[in-house]
């Protein structure tokens, strides 16, 4: 399918593949140009660790997304999601650092049946996933309100909080390096694996043309729910780094979502699936993170930053609409 | 197929977008002024005349028992209640702005236990819960206005919204009893809370601007715009502000959330290389501010938090220089005393101020108690309540 396009867009789009990551990769050098004039500092190695560090919790929502975006739906349950890790796990670990791995696998545990939940919901009951995932949304927000009366309760051990705060100090060259870097540089490698291997072309299989997936022989309903499980897991590894980062909050997760949407747009991956690549989503993410840094750099208010997500958000659609009528 | 199904997308999304920042605590002020100009225009709820009177009260002596301070009162002015005057036991209903942070939790099981502790005299009472919603709030009073009610406590959510509500619960004939945050109207009989924002306000931009550098730059951070006791806590700091001439790089909502808080603090560092003084309405998110210093290796300037025992805490392990303002949660015991005063027909102060003690560097060993819980507030006045300490863990 993507030869028929690269043959009738010979001129407009010379050597760039749609759904690549050459484009995202060019404004982000363009951003830490800008960047780089205004604020010189910012790209010295120790303030750029930590702005990494901090970033990972959105890059690997991105991620997630990525998954579930990439095969045909949507998953607006994880900003909520990662907020209902956040406060269970302070309730549950209540400053005693031994219970710290029992709740970080339950965490995940918990991650993963919210996406399976999602997932069948979507495939076998026919929701749209938009419908699924905002339900599960409101339920879950509604939940935790419930289960902790509308204030976090306990609190985080060091142990938990050290994943999203603490770093290698005294690192040659570079400073620091943050554990939540870390933490995502393995996931992301898994992640591109995955991508690489046969879950992953049937997963944009799916994405592109559920109906020729399914006569040539795949599962859809089994990948689409895989995906949102994936998607569940990403947003508890992003609990734990962000409730580390910041400790106990009623709002943890408040619109992740749509930066990880919107993250996952502006990499260059087509809504409505089958289209661009994980690395593309991730790079996204740390692309509309530098954009925020440089807002501030420039004093723009932080209120703007969603009118600057729904701004990318509908020039990305826009951009694909064009793209696939002219097919 | 899939541009119809991306179009639906889009527009899902932007509308959920719009409804996630329709809260108004979720966008910075829109009278915020931009960075480096200062400190605004002053609040519309400042009014001189009460600035003046709170901050003669930060030295005043109290009237009444000096262990307990929630039920002292400063400069007393008495009325008469003797038309309030029945039979007990009684029927008290409460109806509460929220539970939605540590700080109205604690105070609101001192509230519960000051019930416990009283039990032979009261029969009943009914709490509800408006969930931070003004809508919710006034239907609540109107409600408990036809539950036979001898006494309403109202706690209100926003000030200007609930006014009518009160205003209706006073023409309904049984007394009605304002603490925390006030309204617009004189009609209840009574108006409880510590000597106020004024107070709070200025007592943390004084030790702010004194411990710093002469011209250098804080960051404000504050709760949400249009709550009296927060909007008069930023406009005394402001006076203080202005006439120290202090640059206020920055004045921004930080929601009472500490992710939100931590991330502000960390971008005005990145601006300014650093910030020398943070002065906050509420101490809630006073740790996360702390953290995001540490965090960017530079030292912890001159702060202001509250008396939550997190804060506390972190003030004396890392030795910071801090001061902490209160806004006591015992004074949630004290509107079930004055009811109680109430419907015996004796006199109660109207307005009751309560003392409003602070929290500094020589009391504070006093204050904190290591094995209460993080979230607690040290000055609950609880210890001699039922079910001290369970109760507030």
């Amino acid at each position: 399918m993507q030869t028929v396009q690269r043959r009738t867009l010979p001129l407009r789009l010379p050597r760039v593949r749609p759904g690549g990551v050459l484009p995202i990769l060019a404004i982000l050098a363009v951003l830490l140009v800008l960047v780089g004039i205004r604020q010189p500092d910012f790209l010295a190695p120790p303030s750029l660790m930590s702005f990494l560090g901090r970033s990972a919790p959105i890059i690997l929502l991105a991620a997630g997304q990525y998954f579930v975006i990439v095969s045909g739906e949507f998953d607006l349950s994880v900003g909520s999601l990662v907020t209902a890790q956040v406060v269970v796990a302070a309730r549950l670990i209540d400053s005693d650092p031994t219970r710290t791995w029992p709740v970080v696998l339950l965490l995940l545990v918990f991650g993963a049946l919210v996406g399976l939940v999602n997932g069948l919901i979507t495939t076998r009951l026919r929701v749209p996933s938009f419908i699924t995932t905002l339900g599960m949304f409101l339920i879950l927000v509604g939940a935790v309100y419930l289960w902790s009366d509308g204030a976090p309760k306990g609190g985080l051990s060091e142990e938990f909080r050290r994943f999203g705060r603490r770093a290698f100090e005294d690192v040659p060259l570079l400073g620091r390096v943050p554990y939540a870097l870390l933490v995502l540089l393995v996931l992301a490698a898994v992640a591109v694996l995955l991508m690489r291997s046969d879950f992953g072309r049937t997963l944009v299989a799916v994405g592109d043309n559920p109906r020729t997936a399914e006569l040539s022989g795949v599962r859809v309903w089994r990948t689409r729910t895989i995906a949102f499980i994936l998607s569940g897991l990403a947003a508890a590894a992003a609990a734990i780094l962000l409730g580390g980062y910041s400790g106990v909050s009623f709002q943890a997760g408040a619109g992740l979502e749509f930066g990880a949407i919107t993250a996952v747009v502006l990499g260059g991956v087509a809504l409505g699936g089958g289209r661009g690549s994980v690395v593309g989503a991730m790079l996204g993410a740390l692309t509309l993170e530098l954009l925020f840094a440089l807002m501030n750099f420039y004093g723009v208010s932080g209120a703007l930053r969603s009118t600057v997500q729904g701004a990318i958000i509908l020039l990305a659609v826009a951009v694909s609409a064009t793209r696939s009528s002219s097919r | 197929m899939r541009r119809s199904m991306a179009a639906l997308a889009a527009v899902t999304l932007l509308s959920l977008t719009a409804c996630a920042t329709d809260e108004p605590s979720a966008s910075p002020s829109g009278s915020a002024p931009a960075a480096g100009s200062g400190t605004g225009d002053q609040s519309k709820f400042f009014v001189q005349a009460d600035y003046d009177a709170e901050l003669s009260l930060l030295t005043a002596t109290p009237t009444g028992p000096a262990d307990k301070p929630w039920e002292q009162v400063l400069n007393p002015k008495m009325v008469d209640t003797a038309k309030f005057k029945k039979k007990g036991p009684y029927k008290i209903c409460f109806s509460n702005a929220a539970l939605n942070n540590p700080w109205r939790q604690v105070g609101f099981k001192t509230m519960q236990a000051e019930v416990e502790a009283q039990k032979s005299r009261i029969k009943e009472f009914v709490h509800v819960d408006a969930e931070g919603k003004d809508q919710k709030q006034i239907a609540d009073i109107n409600d408990l206005l036809g539950k036979s009610c001898d006494a309403l406590i109202v706690s209100p959510n926003t000030t200007a919204t609930l006014t009518p509500a009160v205003e209706a619960a006073c023409q309904a004939g049984l007394p009605v009893i304002v603490f925390d945050r006030g309204v617009n109207t004189k009609c209840p009989v009574t108006f409880i809370n510590p000597i106020g924002g004024y107070g709070f306000g200025h007592v943390g931009a004084e030790f702010v601007s004194q411990k710093m550098k002469p011209g250098g730059k804080v960051l404000a951070l504050r709760i949400l715009p249009g709550v009296d006791v927060l909007e008069t806590r930023w406009s005394a700091a402001k006076v203080a502000f202005d006439k120290a001439k202090v640059d206020v790089v920055g004045v921004e909502f930080t929601d009472g959330d500490p992710a939100k808080t931590k991330k502000i603090v960390d971008d005005y560092i990145q601006r300014y290389g650093t910030i020398d003084g943070i002065w906050m309405d509420a101490g809630a998110v006073a740790v996360a501010a702390v953290e995001a210093f540490q965090d960017a290796g530079k030292p912890v300037p001159p702060m202001n938090g509250e008396d939550q025992l997190d804060f506390l805490k972190i003030w004396k392990d890392k030795n910071l220089t801090a001061i902490a303002p209160t806004y006591p949660t015992y004074q949630w015991r004290t509107p079930i005393i004055a009811a109680l005063r109430i419907l015996d027909g004796e006199q109660v102060s109207s307005p009751w101020k309560l003392p409003q003690p602070t929290v500094t560097q020589d009391n504070l060993d006093r204050y904190l108690d290591p094995s209460m819980p993080p979230l607690h507030y040290a000055m609950c006045g609880c210890t001699d309540l039922p079910g001290y300490p369970q109760r507030w863990k």
